[in-house]
Formats: structure tokens, sequence, C-alpha cells
């Protein structure tokens, strides 16, 4: 249906020829443009229906005073299920360690929250297939998983600035979530709103830079140099991801036409969860509660973890 | 006087907020102080993580997204 539209678009109403580079990026522009917008208002309006009960303070309440693994496992689930908007990173990081939340668990759920949610996820299945959105959902809880206990190892209490351990969290009751299906359905209409809102441009940019990427790189250029027999492709989509920012929902297009063009699939990987879950303003805004060697060690912990996943995928699916 | 205060470090969604309720209050004809809680500390010690909060009268009756109509003429009100 989608496709359909992408065609008629593109070959119909503009007269392009799909053998030309203009006419494909077009086709693959619309088409994607329409397919990812239904979905994303679709997933984000029914899980708003769920997640009308679930808040950052229940996450806390949730996993303090749990044993370490269990606090892992709780964290990364819950940042996989929960799209916590940027901006409550800093009040989310000093709730967690009020509450006495080991700082590996809770870095674990920072990893997790930006690369994994059901939105992408979603997306991911439509898009390029269940097998690729298994692949990287699970790479994604691996990385969070195992890249909080590296960052448990480099003693990052050492990192955080001194007035967050002073702060006293206050213990307000909390006014109970509305759970009337009137209240459910205002609520998953806000986070649609909001949600939208927040990523449409990421999205349109992404789907933009995959259009021009399906349309005028050339397959054979792509099988020379990304194919994946150099070691070096996927470090390097690592590094061009730390600089790029986007949301994860955003790079889907792009990871879609680099398929396509053939770009191996462990590459590919790298690049989608370099650019997700690595984003300068995101540090910027930890840095107000942690040092900027902290943001370093973080920063490196998650590139050198990307890569490894990367050359995984890439050694399995060859 | 209502004291209301909206907790929240100057994102959007608190500068909406705010700017609800003081048109809520307005059409209600009920006069409010408010007060904007920037300060992160400030914030938390009402036990919100999630912004923004409202506090009307020194009681948290809202955490997390704008508020809908309902409860901000509820506030206002009550």
């Amino acid at each position: 249906m989608f496709e359909q539209l992408g065609n008629l678009v593109a070959f119909g109403l503009l007269g392009l020829s799909p053998e030309r580079a203009g006419g494909a990026a077009v086709q693959f522009f619309v088409m994607d443009v329409a397919k990812i917008f239904v979905l994303l208002v679709a997933v984000i309006y029914l899980m708003g229906l769920l997640r009308a009960l679930l808040s950052p303070e229940r996450v806390r309440e949730f996993v303090r005073a749990r044993a370490d693994w269990q606090a892992r496992a709780f964290a990364v689930t819950l940042g996989a299920l929960t799209p916590f908007c940027s901006c409550s990173s800093v009040p989310l990081f000093i709730g967690f360690v009020e509450a006495g939340i080991p700082l590996g668990v809770t870095y674990s759920f920072l990893i997790a929250s930006p690369m994994i949610n059901e939105v992408a996820v979603v997306i991911l299945v439509g898009i390029l297939g269940w097998k690729l959105a298994a692949l990287y959902v699970a790479a994604g809880l691996l990385v969070a998983w195992f890249g909080g206990i590296v960052m448990q190892l480099l003693k990052p209490e050492r990192w955080v600035e001194a007035y967050v351990w002073q702060i006293q969290m206050g213990k307000a009751e909390l006014p109970a979530p509305d759970r009337s299906f009137a209240g459910r359905h205002r609520y998953a209409v806000a986070e649609v709103r909001e949600i939208v809102n927040r990523i449409w441009k990421w999205v349109l940019l992404g789907i933009g830079v995959g259009a021009l990427f399906h349309g005028f790189v050339p397959e054979q250029w792509v099988s020379e140099h990304l194919g994946g027999e150099a070691w070096y492709t996927v470090p390097a989509a690592v590094l061009t991801g730390i600089p790029l920012y986007s949301n994860a929902t955003g790079v889907i297009p792009v990871a879609e036409a680099m398929l396509t063009k053939g770009v191996a699939v462990g590459t590919t990987l790298a690049l989608m969860m370099s650019v997700a879950a690595l984003s300068v303003p995101e540090m910027l805004i930890l840095r107000k509660v942690v040092k900027w060697q902290a943001l370093a060690a973080f920063a490196a912990v998650l590139a050198v973890a990307f890569t490894l996943v990367g050359w995984g995928f890439n050694a399995i699916t060859q | 006087m209502k004291n209301i205060k909206v907790l929240g470090s100057g994102c959007r969604n608190c500068e909406i907020t705010a700017n609800v309720i003081t048109l809520a209050a307005k059409q209600a004809g009920v006069a409010i102080a408010l007060e904007k809680v920037t300060d992160i500390a400030g914030i938390m010690a009402y036990g919100v993580m999630s912004t923004p909060g409202v506090v009307v009268d020194g009681k948290l009756v809202h955490s997390g997204g704008i508020p809908g109509p309902d409860p901000v003429r509820s506030w206002v009100e009550g």
C-alpha cells in the first residue's frame, strides 16, 4: 500500500523514471514518510494507553533495594519500555542515586532507554522485518547489560558531582494515575502529540538521508567499500555515528537504504546504535550531574561495545 | 490565595503547564500565586522525577506531562 503510494507520487504525479536516481529517491521518500508516520502514531497511541500507568517514580521504587542482577534486569527492561525524554535524565539520575541504586545499574538504564523503545521496534519490524528487529533489540539489551557492568568497574562514583549526593528527595504521595479509559486516552493522545512533535524532524531527516543513499549511491561502490570484508568499516561506522544524532526511529530509514544496497548487517547495526545512543546533546545534559571523565568513559565503553557487536554480527551473517 | 508551584527545569512542557494554569485561573476569576521551581534540588525535594510537576498549597497533585483541563480547573477552583 505504501509502496503503491510512493510509485503513484514519484512516477505517476511527478513523472519521474524509476530507473533514474531522482525517481528512486523520491519514491523511497514518499513511501517511508507515509509508512513511518502511520506506524508511529498508531504505536505511540497504543503504548500510551498501557503506559499511562508507568512513571519513572514507580520504576525507581521497583528497582531500589534489589540484588544487583535483579535491579539491572529491571532497569534494562524498563529502560527499553519507557522512552523518557532526555530532559528528564537529570532528575532520573539523581533519583536513582538517591535511592541507593548502584551507578552501574543507572548507566544500564541510561543506555537502554534511548536505544531501545517500542516505537523503534515496531517500525524496525515494519521496515526491516522481525529478524533484524530481534537482532537489534538483543544487541541493545546486551550492550546495556554489560555496558553498565563495565561502567561500575570503573568506579564512577568518583565522577559524580558533589551536590548530587546532598540532594534529599522528598517522600511525596504521588497522585494516583487516572485509570479510566478517558484518562488513558487523554494521556495517549498527549503522548502522541509530544513524541511526534519531538521526533518528526529526525524521522524526516533520516528518511531524506535514506532516500539520497537509496537513489544516488551506486551498489557497486557499497559492496566494494562497505560490504563487510574490511575490519575497519565497523569502527568507522561507530565513529561516524557519534557526532551524528538522531532519534532511534530516525536512523531506521537510513539503515533500510544501507541494507538494500548491500552494506553488511553488523556495520549497519553499529551505525544505528551509535547514532541513537551516543548523542552530544544528551551528554551535555548529563554533564550537570557527572564530571566529564564519566562522559568520556561512557562514550568509550559504548563505542567499544558497538564495535564488538558490529563485528560479531558481521561474522555470524557472512 | 492559592499557591501553585510548577516544578520543572525550564523545558517546553513546563512553560505550557504554567501557561495553562494561569489561563484557567484567569477564566475562573481566581487569584493565584504561581511560582516556577526550576532548580533541581527544589524539584526533587517534592519526590518528583518526571517533570513538569504541579504543587498546590504544598501538596503534589501532578507529575509528568501536561495536565488536562479538568484537573487544572479543579486546582484553581477547588
